[in-house]
């Protein structure tokens, strides 16, 4: 009689998902006896959960290889899935911090935000470590039910409702292609395993002529993009960020996507490096499209949330680009990029959070008029932000799209780092307009009704320091995610 | 003298430092022009200190020749970025005048500038730091950081505080510049990566990739963007498109630090970074940048007699004269490169004393087209006087700065192209003839318009008695400015000194 071997587990290797996983179902628990005016309590909380699982994180990092394996190898805790995980959840306490404030204004404190933000970030940090394909799957499924559910949470505001719905519609759709493609992929290879896919198409050299495993990966390619909204599949980001509320829009943008980026990366430079040569040609078109359509769309549009939704599809075409170079750098400058980004671009939405009345009748560029004014530091610290998405130096967001763009450059590609750089500087108009609208308009508001609360203030401060810091002396951060690229 | 402490780091971040120290004052304007103001003047106190001191500075060490100040510390090293600052007879001439400039440019909007004054003064402090850093570093990554901080105050200053269409005047600037330094961006990082690969040595240092061998066709790419990102700040006519908006709605401030510094910037890249890094393909583009500079010269004079606005026709004036800086350095000899930097610093004098001039008028009767003036030779002689003295040295009246700087550039060029000398000789021509029809409109003919306007006060006065007697001295007495370029000219241009 055989005997049943245990596979190995290993909750070292899942410890940060473990940690959210268990807060969040505490959360839940408790939320059913906090008071309505008290779910503030529920926010600290879940910040204290998530600065554990941030030290745990930390812990990890350079781990030797038998601590990062778990679940038979079904997950893998490198230090690659470990930057990510550093950017889920400088993400999600971001986003906490801006929440309340926003949730109280909008009258649908309900408490259950802050487990749902926790079990999405859980979902994307599987995405990360994941090696097999189904537990990437597993975690994009956990992190879209939550989205959403987010996405729709104001449940009184009809757009907020048009959001989830269509967030959850496109969104199961996009999950079919991934869900097809992994099937193909293992009709081709036999296996779900990343590393064993690999190994298939290295030894069996028909494979990568064969047609059931090159649609595999192309539908993956179409499913993850779809989760980092790249062109064409980006039909649903402007309506979802407009219409989800603020804290949840900053949310999206920046986590989501980053664990999109993360699990196509391993997806594609480690189990099918074979396909390379199809790949980057569909990545090169890919990041042409995503800029080119980002960036235009975003020249026209009068809606500040909307508008930074179609920055948010650039800014994918930028990662885009250091991901087409296929080389390290290319990696090591998404993970920088990523990190810049979520603190740039939830650091403006913490501040759109500021600005919005009631309702957000006011997320037009038109009602900064005069904010430069009436506001001198905030509207400077906005600036900061803007100056750092449009990619000046000495920011954060210069010295990643630095990075981005010396990678593809390094691997030859030139026209696609030009078309870059010509979107880069298409796209200083719309924030520029912006600052025209903050600093050169007279002021037709008041501005009376912004409470400062020391929450977000906190978010505003460390998104910052997010920028400006990593912007001057880069040297630390760019050499953890040096570290941290697979190969 | 040993310099025994980090001066060209203090330079660059004494503004930088007192941009910062305003924010405290932002209600308190008496308290933010002070600190400003007394950071210009420690500024100036600085570069003059160097100035006077730079003949006898001995080369500084692990500098390439010609080097008599230099700051090397690593920055980012996963990249080979490093932070060197170095300083030669060139970059102290534009530090000077950076200086001497921005001072010039605080105390004529001391009055003009009446709305959010602390933050005004916070523009001009940044923009000073930025000028000072581009005119200063020596790794190619820094220069980029500068060269791309240089923009945002001014596009703030224009938009802010502007008059007319400020707005698009100052995202126009914006995003014309941008799009040039972009691509500057992409062939430094070109250059980087082509160096790097060759010996293995990835460095931004401007002194190692001086000499990478490039194959024709690569260097003529990247010397190409180059030029585009300076020729779009020189102005090179076709590019100058932006310069009569943004001179013309800038505040005098604005158009000040924008005809007297920002023009130089790009002139400076030429003659620090596109020349040397490649000097084939430069060599290759020479007849192109010829015509296109004398094309600038005769068409900016040209346009400049048209213009009803004061202002516009300083701008377009601006072009001309440029189009001899660009001249200059084309020909790329030591006489007419020396005559191209010394050029620099005499527009900056001239044209940014005119468009002080011109401020100064329209604080007073709030216009600035020409024809709303006259008689006021007889109204307010010391105005006047000044307005005669800086158009004369404006159209090259010698004895006075611009013709030193024009005649070098003429000299030099005659013997390597006469054919563009001929024709640039017309550019002496039409400045005399738009300057002396704008003297004799303003001063000289019957008023038109009853204008009760008063005469100069005494910090007007004084700002331009001080510009005036810089340019008499410059005019007649050039050489020590020559001498202190000689040794860097002389090494630029491949000769010994």
């Amino acid at each position: 009689m055989e005997t049943l071997v245990m596979p190995a587990i290993n909750f070292a290797a899942i410890m940060p998902e473990t940690i959210l996983s268990i807060v969040a179902m505490v959360l839940l628990l408790l939320n059913v006896f906090v008071p309505g005016e008290q779910k503030a309590y529920l926010a600290y909380l879940s910040l204290i959960g998530i600065v554990v699982a941030f030290f745990s994180v930390v812990s990890g990092w350079n781990a030797p290889l038998p601590m990062q394996e778990g679940f038979n190898g079904s997950v893998l805790q490198d230090n690659f899935s470990l930057f990510f995980k550093a950017i889920f959840l400088i993400s999600a306490g971001l986003a906490v911090l801006i929440s309340d404030h926003y949730m109280v204004k909008e009258e649908c404190n309900y408490g259950e935000l802050y487990p749902l933000i926790l079990f999405a970030t859980a979902g994307m940090m599987l995405m990360a470590s994941g090696t097999d394909l189904m537990t990437i799957f597993l975690g994009l499924e956990v992190l879209s039910v939550s989205l959403y559910v987010l996405a729709g949470y104001n449940r009184s505001n009809i757009k907020s409702n048009e959001a989830g719905l269509k967030y959850f519609l496109l969104g199961a759709f996009s999950t079919g292609f991934l869900l097809y493609g992994m099937a193909l992929t293992y009709g081709a290879t036999g296996t779900t395993k990343i590393a064993k896919i690999a190994s298939a198409a290295a030894l069996d050299a028909t494979l990568s002529s064969n047609p059931m495993f090159v649609v595999g990966m192309l539908l993956m390619a179409v499913g993850f993009s779809f989760k980092i909204a790249a062109a064409p599949f980006h039909m649903w980001t402007p309506d979802v960020y407009e219409g989800a509320p603020t804290p949840m829009t900053a949310f999206m943008s920046a986590g989501p996507k980053a664990a999109g980026f993360a699990a196509f990366i391993r997806v594609l430079m480690v189990a099918m490096p074979t396909l390379k040569a199809d790949w980057s040609d569909l990545l090169w078109i890919l990041a042409v499209l995503t800029m080119t359509v980002g960036n235009i769309i975003a020249l026209s549009q009068n809606n500040i949330k909307r508008m930074l939704a179609y920055s948010s599809i650039a800014h994918a075409g930028y990662a885009l680009v250091g991901f087409t170079a296929g080389n390290g750098e290319g990696t090591a400058g998404i993970l920088f990029y990523m990190l810049s980004y979520a603190f740039m671009n939830i650091g403006a939405f913490a501040i759109i959070i500021l600005v919005g009345k009631k309702g957000e009748p006011n997320n037009n560029v038109e009602d900064y008029a005069g904010f430069g004014v009436k506001h001198p530091v905030l509207a400077m610290i906005m600036a900061l932000f803007l100056f750092s998405l449009a990619g000046m130096p000495p920011t954060a967001g210069f010295v990643g799209k630095f990075y981005l763009f010396s990678a593809a450059l390094k691997s030859g590609y030139v026209w696609l780092v030009v078309i870059g750089v010509l979107n880069s500087a298409a796209s200083c108009y719309y924030y520029l307009r912006v600052m025209v609208y903050m600093y050169m308009k007279d002021p037709v508001e008041e501005f009376d009704w912004m409470k400062l609360s020391p929450a977000i203030w906190a978010s505003i401060a460390i998104s910052a320091v997010g920028v400006i810091v990593p912007g001057i002396v880069p040297s630390i951060i760019l050499q953890l995610a040096q570290k941290a690229i697979l190969l | 003298m040993a310099m025994n402490y980090p001066i060209l780091t203090i330079l660059i971040f004494l503004p930088l430092a007192g941009a910062l120290a305003l924010v405290p004052f932002w209600r308190r304007e008496r308290w933010a022009k002070g600190i400003a103001m007394g950071c210009a003047v420690v500024e100036l106190a600085l570069a003059g200190r160097l100035l006077f001191a730079a003949a006898g500075l001995p080369a500084a060490s692990g500098a390439p020749g010609g080097y008599f100040l230099w700051e090397d510390h690593v920055w980012i090293e996963r990249f080979g970025i490093r932070y060197t600052l170095g300083m030669d007879g060139i970059s102290l001439l534009m530090v000077a005048l950076t200086a001497f400039i921005t001072l010039l440019a605080m105390l004529v909007s001391w009055r003009g500038i009446r709305e959010r004054v602390p933050l005004h003064y916070l523009m001009l402090l940044v923009m000073e730091s930025g000028i000072m850093g581009v005119f200063l570093a020596q790794d190619l990554f820094l220069f980029y950081l500068f060269w791309e901080v240089m923009l945002i105050p001014m596009f703030f200053l224009i938009g802010i505080w502007g008059h007319g269409r400020r707005i698009y005047s100052a995202v126009k600037f914006f995003i014309y510049t941008m799009a040039g330094s972009l691509l500057m961006l992409l062939a430094i990082i070109g250059i980087y990566l082509i160096h790097g690969a060759r010996g293995g040595n990835y460095t931004f240092a401007l002194h190692d990739l001086i000499g990478t061998p490039l194959d024709p066709g690569t260097a003529l790419w990247l010397f190409a963007a180059f030029l585009f990102a300076f020729a779009i700040k020189v102005p090179v006519f076709p590019l100058h498109t932006w310069l009569p908006d943004a001179h013309t709605d800038a505040p005098t401030a604005g158009s000040v630090i924008l005809a007297g510094l920002l023009l130089k910037t790009g002139a400076y890249g030429l003659i620090r970074f596109g020349y040397p890094l490649f000097p084939t393909a430069a060599k290759a583009v020479t007849p192109l940048l010829l015509t296109l500079a004398v094309i600038g010269i005769v068409y900016g004079s040209w346009v400049a007699y048209a213009q009803e606005d004061m202002k516009r026709l300083v701008a377009y004036s601006s072009v001309g004269h440029m189009g001899f800086v660009a001249l200059g350095i084309a020909v790329w000899s030591p006489v007419a490169l020396s005559g191209a930097v010394l050029q620099m610093v005499n527009h900056g004098i001239t044209t940014g004393a005119l468009f002080a001039l011109v401020g100064m008028l329209d604080e007073r009767t709030d216009t600035r087209e020409i024809s709303a003036y006259g008689g006021l030779w007889g109204k307010v002689p010391l105005l006047a006087f000044f307005f005669l003295l800086f158009s004369m040295a404006s159209a090259g009246l010698p004895g006075l700065n611009n013709f030193v700087g024009e005649f070098l550039i003429l000299a030099g060029a005659f013997r390597v192209t006469p054919v563009a000398v001929v024709i640039a000789f017309v550019g002496i021509v039409l400045p005399l003839i738009y300057t002396v029809r704008l003297v004799q409109q303003l001063l000289f003919v019957e008023e038109r318009r009853p204008l009760t306007l008063p005469d100069l006060s005494l910090r007007e006065g004084a700002i331009l008695a001080v510009l005036a007697l810089t340019a008499v001295y410059l005019g007649v007495h050039p050489a020590p400015l020559l001498g202190l370029l000689k040794v860097s000219v002389a090494l630029l241009t491949g000769g010994l000194p």
